[in-house]
């Protein structure tokens, strides 16, 4: 029962972290309607120009941190001016293959001013064991795990206070719900757009130092972004609350297969396991959890 | 003035149903064939055979495949490298286990097997649409490989999962010159590509696109939904089925389940979205664009490497390569977002007119 409940934890903390990168696709398809495929891209640059900073300019954490949130936002204002703005009015499938185009353009970007060497990232907080866990519970807790979490947790509050309460989230959920409605009514969609890129790759940012000081800053990173996807599929595109459920569902039931499930087929199951899950998932609920349920009309 | 239909009356059935009407069409398509069958192959050396025509005529067959799904039918697949290596490996085996089997059965085989695998993962597609279906399709990229490796009958025992295929005999003729093997292909290229543009103007290409443009109302006309889709999800498996079993047999001649990964499905994405969603033309074009980019930058980067005399380490150079290839996939989706089949009817319309304006 104490092993389950530790398998069952790990898989809720880790799953936050999943959560942390759908929340990133989950803000720009609300705002845009862009299934902005770049997400992992924008975490793996912001992960890496922050290593690189601190490396070649010896710079420490706060500082880094503020330079790598100017530079995101120019990131995000320079997508909307170079690549959304063109692409007004395509249909959603070009708009999806532009960011695959963005994706590779800041991966090889980041590699080409930082190069490609894997990096250690270190936030300060070490992989161990929480010990008054340990002693109490008997359960294996990881602290960086818990801290992830935190961290994540309250990102999370802290963007849905800024969705209901300020004039700029209001304006982005009017955008959301209706482009040529909030149009009409004044709100100016270029600059919603770029500060809704601009957030998104400051949730990169946070994700990036996560993942980063996790697995190493490396390329590997823009693989973050595969795993959110069954993470957007079981909460739904349009859904923030959809996003921590879901990573919460996909870190525990991915942990847990592959503790239990895992040793039936042989292993190296975690690949693949979260998208039939999801697609499992899907069959039964096709609009995600908390997906808006489309009504057709001919 | 070049191109002009005036004049060019259809005066019986079969002329009207032909698959190429006017007569500059066909002119233009038999000397291209022509020319790629009967002249090519004495003047292409062998690397551009083996580099860049061979691996064109390859990818040319797997983005027909996904145009098909995604063009005609309006499923959005990212599974396509999955589909090519269910292909490739049923060939594989049916060419090792079948005591001697023709290679054309190996590979019709190869595609039967994948068609039945891209029913099986297309079932969702009846129940959701759009970004879900592509991330469900995602499922197949990643679980198809896992079993390949983990179901070691499936590479004959090979703990890695790689097979090494077979030499290719086909009548007697030992195909494993590169221009053998580049005739071959291009053979049954030009075959499948006659049966997709007859498959799409039949009965039940209408329907795939019926379907694309509006399910509802397709069902409401009496289209049957889940047949259209399905049917759509096996032909265009079959045709990814058998590009992964010429990949395999005729290209690479060595494959590794994770040689199929989501890099290669993306990569036939790009081409069909490059040369143009809905186009049997624009899946020829996408493949090519997309196989000669990367040699191209490649070439340019070195050149300009040797001008500038800068020493350029591999590692700068494909870095370059991947952020140019995104800058320009973004420059072109903008410039021309219907592809490249797009530019190809500008032309031909241009030349209509010339040399009046209007």
């Amino acid at each position: 029962m104490t092993f389950f409940l530790e398998v069952l934890i790990g898989g809720l903390l880790s799953g936050v972290m999943y959560s942390l990168v759908a929340l990133g696709f989950v803000l720009i398809y609300k705002a845009s309607g862009v299934f902005n495929f770049a997400q992992g891209a924008m975490v793996f640059f912001a992960a890496l120009s922050f290593v690189g900073i601190q490396i070649n300019f010896g710079l420490s954490f706060w500082p880094t941190l503020m330079v790598v949130i100017i530079l995101m936002i120019i990131v995000g204002v320079l997508t909307e001016k170079f690549v959304l703005r063109p692409l007004v009015n395509q249909p959603q499938i070009t708009l999806f293959m532009a960011t695959i185009g963005l994706t590779f353009f800041l991966e090889g970007l980041a590699q080409l001013v930082w190069g490609t060497d894997v990096h250690p990232l270190d936030i300060g907080i070490e992989d161990a064991p929480i010990e008054f866990i340990l002693d109490r519970f008997d359960m294996v807790i990881s602290a960086f795990d818990l801290f992830a979490a935190i961290i994540s947790g309250t990102l999370v509050v802290s963007l849905a206070i800024f969705f209901q309460v300020t004039k700029i989230g209001r304006a982005l959920r009017a955008v959301a719900d209706d482009h040529q409605a909030a149009l009409s009514i004044g709100i100016p969609l270029k600059q919603i757009w770029a500060i809704v890129w601009s957030v998104a790759g400051f949730v990169a940012l946070v994700a990036g130092l996560m993942w980063g000081s996790r697995n190493g800053v490396q390329f590997a990173l823009t693989f973050v972004a595969l795993k959110a996807l069954p993470v957007l599929i079981i909460g739904g595109f349009d859904s923030v609350l959809g996003a921590i459920l879901g990573g919460l569902i996909i870190g525990a039931l991915e942990k847990l297969a592959e503790v239990y499930i895992g040793p039936m087929l042989g292993g190296g199951i975690e690949g693949w396991f979260a998208y039939v899950a999801a697609l499992l998932f899907l069959l039964i609920r096709p609009e995600g959890m908390f997906g808006e349920k489309k009504i057709d009309r001919i | 003035m070049f191109y002009r239909e005036n004049g060019q009356f259809k005066i019986s059935y079969s002329k009207d149903q032909a698959l190429l009407t006017i007569s500059q069409d066909k002119f233009f398509i038999f000397a291209l064939v022509a020319f790629s069958l009967l002249i090519v192959p004495f003047i292409a050396s062998d690397y551009w055979l083996t580099a860049i025509l061979i691996p064109f005529l390859v990818f040319t067959l797997a983005a027909l495949g996904l145009n098909i799904l995604t063009g005609y039918a309006g499923q959005l697949s990212l599974g396509t490298a999955a589909f090519m290596a269910v292909g490739a490996y049923a060939a594989y085996n049916f060419q090792i286990r079948v005591p001697n089997i023709p290679i054309i059965f190996s590979f019709i085989g190869g595609g039967l097997i994948a068609a039945a695998v891209g029913v099986l993962f297309g079932l969702p597609s009846l129940r959701i649409r759009g970004f879900y279906l592509a991330v469900a399709t995602l499922a197949a990229q990643f679980f198809i490989p896992w079993l390949l490796i983990k179901v070691e009958w499936f590479s004959n025992y090979n703990p890695s999962g790689v097979i090494t295929t077979p030499p290719v005999t086909f009548f007697g003729f030992i195909i494993d010159t590169p221009v053998s093997k580049y005739i071959f292909i291009l053979v049954i290229v030009i075959l499948l590509t006659i049966l997709a543009k007859n498959l799409i103007r039949s009965k039940i290409g209408r329907s795939w696109m019926a379907v694309r443009d509006m399910d509802i109302a397709a069902e409401v006309i009496g289209i049957p939904i889940m047949k259209t889709k399905l049917i759509a999800f096996a032909v265009s498996s079959f045709y990814c089925g058998v590009a992964g079993a010429v990949y395999a047999f005729l290209y690479l001649g060595s494959v590794e389940p994770d040689g199929f990964n989501i890099d290669l499905s993306f990569r036939i994405l790009f081409m069909i979205i490059i040369g143009g969603i809905g186009s049997v033309m624009g899946s020829y074009f996408g493949a090519a664009f997309i196989t000669l980019l990367p040699i191209l930058l490649e070439n340019i980067i070195h050149f300009l490497a040797v001008a500038l005399s800068i020493t350029i380490s591999s590692a700068v150079t494909s870095v370059l390569q991947l952020l140019i290839f995104g800058a320009l996939i973004i420059f072109f989706l903008i410039v021309e977002p219907h592809g490249l089949a797009r530019l190809w009817s500008i032309l031909k319309e241009k030349l209509r007119l010339w040399p009046f304006p209007y």
